[in-house]
């Protein structure tokens, strides 16, 4: 897998997908790539939220993932 | 004098049990004359505006926490929860709330040093409530801002040498019963596989990985301490293979009355003269003993290990030598189709480092679940719908008679085509005609 054309088509794919929805579930981006293992996507995924692509939302028991800064953001978070 | 009126939450002070109102109430007040001098980095009437805050919900019957969020420490994916509330300019002091869990170290053992220090952290950087223990075994702090959270991961990771644990679609902080630190009972070393399997798998438990949570339990032995078999995706329960060693000169001793069944648990009431007859051999839940001409004796081919017989005469009777583990997988608390207990997948297995015989399971199954879950579907929904059989498919598992609860009882173990002579030949067509559904 060439990590920088994967990591480009989850953003693209992301993007596309903005406007309906900003948090998406793991089993989602599986479907971005389905080539390839869900561990190595997972992996994939873990990395672009360590660098600052994507970023986690957890309810405590489920996690959510989205592109950093879309959706409501932790700065306004506490807002209603 | 208290910020904030509870009538409701005073009234739950009223039973014999303590209450977490007055504990909270008593924190408030510590915080509010500071005779320590901390610190404090979050709002000093924090605890004030809990009580408020919960006042308010009982009040209006319905909660006023958002829950959920995007905080968290930096690389990591799960042990902190955002939670805010909304009536924010009603109590600020709870306008953010955000709970952190910490590893438990395995079998809950830490020193009343280390116990100061995380109240000292946490009085400082937090709400000073704490959860001793959350379900999952892990030290819940409850209530801090998000300025904080970095503040405290580094001083846990770097002066108190502790983690965070799991939450989210991750592992989940394995926990396990005390086992051989304390407990006779225990078939094999807890804590040394707890801890292992913490260690092995700390991407998954820090990074989410999965379609849903996932929980890793460990007893020493089939009395499940920790519940195991009744909440964990993959449960360990130790056991033994050869048989349970009786010391009959003990067993005369609680007939006679010099011993006290159950160790003297029971002794708060006189329960009459103890009778083997009717409180061990009557209940042993496979009739597989005897006590006869003094003697008792045990068929331990049809004993399913059940420890009742172990539990009431811990002096005469003992585990077997030759222990292991069994693993069982899929149990959950209530969430679509009822409560779930595990199910036996291999029912015996030496435990020796480095584990590999475990390791291997672990990985089939995950992979398994990672591949075709659903979201928010746990494992043992999974078996549900996809069979039990799949299960043994995927990780390589031959059916045993182990796996069947009882004849016509387990309905997961069918045929293939492939595995009947001469395949399915046979026309449903034809068939349904002379045979009605
Ligand atoms: S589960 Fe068994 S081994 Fe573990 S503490 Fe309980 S009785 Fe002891
Ligand atoms: S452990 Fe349970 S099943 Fe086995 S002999 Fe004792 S009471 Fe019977």
């Amino acid at each position: 897998m060439d990590i920088e054309a994967a990591k480009k088509l989850i953003v693209e794919q992301l993007e596309k997908k903005s406007k309906s929805k900003s948090k998406f579930y793991l089993k989602d981006f599986y479907a971005f790539l389905p080539d390839e293992k869900p561990r190595t996507v997972k992996n994939l995924v873990n990395d672009m939220v360590a660098q600052g692509i994507l970023e986690y939302w957890s309810s405590g028991s489920t996690t959510m993932i989205g592109l950093k800064g879309t959706g409501k953001q932790a700065a306004a978070e506490d807002e209603a | 004098m208290a910020k904030h009126k509870t009538p409701l939450l005073d009234q739950l002070e009223s039973g014999p049990w303590p209450s977490f109102v007055s504990d909270i109430k008593q924190h408030a007040e510590v915080r509010a004359k500071n005779t320590q001098k901390v610190n404090y980095q979050i709002p000093v009437d924090v605890c004030d505006d809990i009580l408020g805050i919960l006042e308010l919900s009982f009040k209006h019957g319905r909660t006023h926490w958002k829950h959920g969020g995007i905080v968290g420490v930096f690389g990591y994916g799960g042990g902190v929860i955002g939670r805010y509330c909304d009536v924010p300019e009603m109590f600020p002091g709870v306008a953010h709330f955000h709970t952190l869990r910490i590893n438990q170290p395995a079998g809950k053992f830490y020193k009343t040093e280390y116990l100061r220090q995380l109240c000292d952290l946490w009085d400082m950087r937090g709400s000073g409530v704490t959860n001793m223990h959350g379900s999952t075994g892990d030290i819940i702090l409850l209530g801090t801002q998000t300025a904080q959270l970095e503040e405290i991961f580094f001083e846990l990771t770097h002066n108190m040498n502790q983690d965070l644990g799991g939450s989210g679609s991750n592992l989940r902080t394995p926990s396990d019963c005390i086992g051989q630190a304390r407990c006779e009972y225990a078939c094999y070393d807890t804590q040394a596989l707890c801890h292992f399997l913490t260690n092995q798998y700390q991407d998954e438990l820090h990074r989410p990985a999965f379609p849903y949570k996932f929980k890793f339990k460990l007893d020493g032995c089939p009395n499940c301490c920790v519940a195991s078999i009744a909440r964990a995706d993959m449960s360990f329960i130790g056991t033994w293979k050869d048989d349970i060693k009786v010391d009959q000169a003990a067993v005369k001793g609680y007939v006679g009355g010099e011993f006290k069944s159950n160790a003297g648990a029971h002794s708060g009431r006189n329960w009459g003269p103890f009778d083997i007859q009717k409180e061990v051999i009557g209940l042993c839940p496979t009739g597989c003993m005897k006590y006869e001409g003094g003697k008792l004796s045990i068929n331990n081919r049809e004993c399913t290990r059940c420890m009742h017989c172990i539990n009431v005469m811990p002096r005469a009777l003992r585990i077997g030598d030759e222990r292991g583990l069994s693993i069982f997988v899929g149990a959950k608390a209530p969430i679509l189709d009822g409560a779930q207990m595990g199910s036996l997948l291999v029912p015996f297995v030496p435990v020796e480092e480095p584990y590999e015989e475990i390791t291997e399971v672990i990985e089939a199954v995950w992979d398994w679940w990672m591949e075709e879950g659903k979201n928010r579907e746990r494992l043992g929904e999974l078996i549900k719908r996809q069979g039990f059989q799949k299960m043994l498919e995927v990780t390589n598992i031959a059916p045993v008679p182990q796996h069947v609860q009882e004849p016509r009882h387990n309905p997961y173990i069918f045929w293939k085509e492939d595995e009947v002579e001469g395949g399915w030949s046979g026309d449903i067509n034809e068939f349904r005609k002379h045979h009605q559904r």
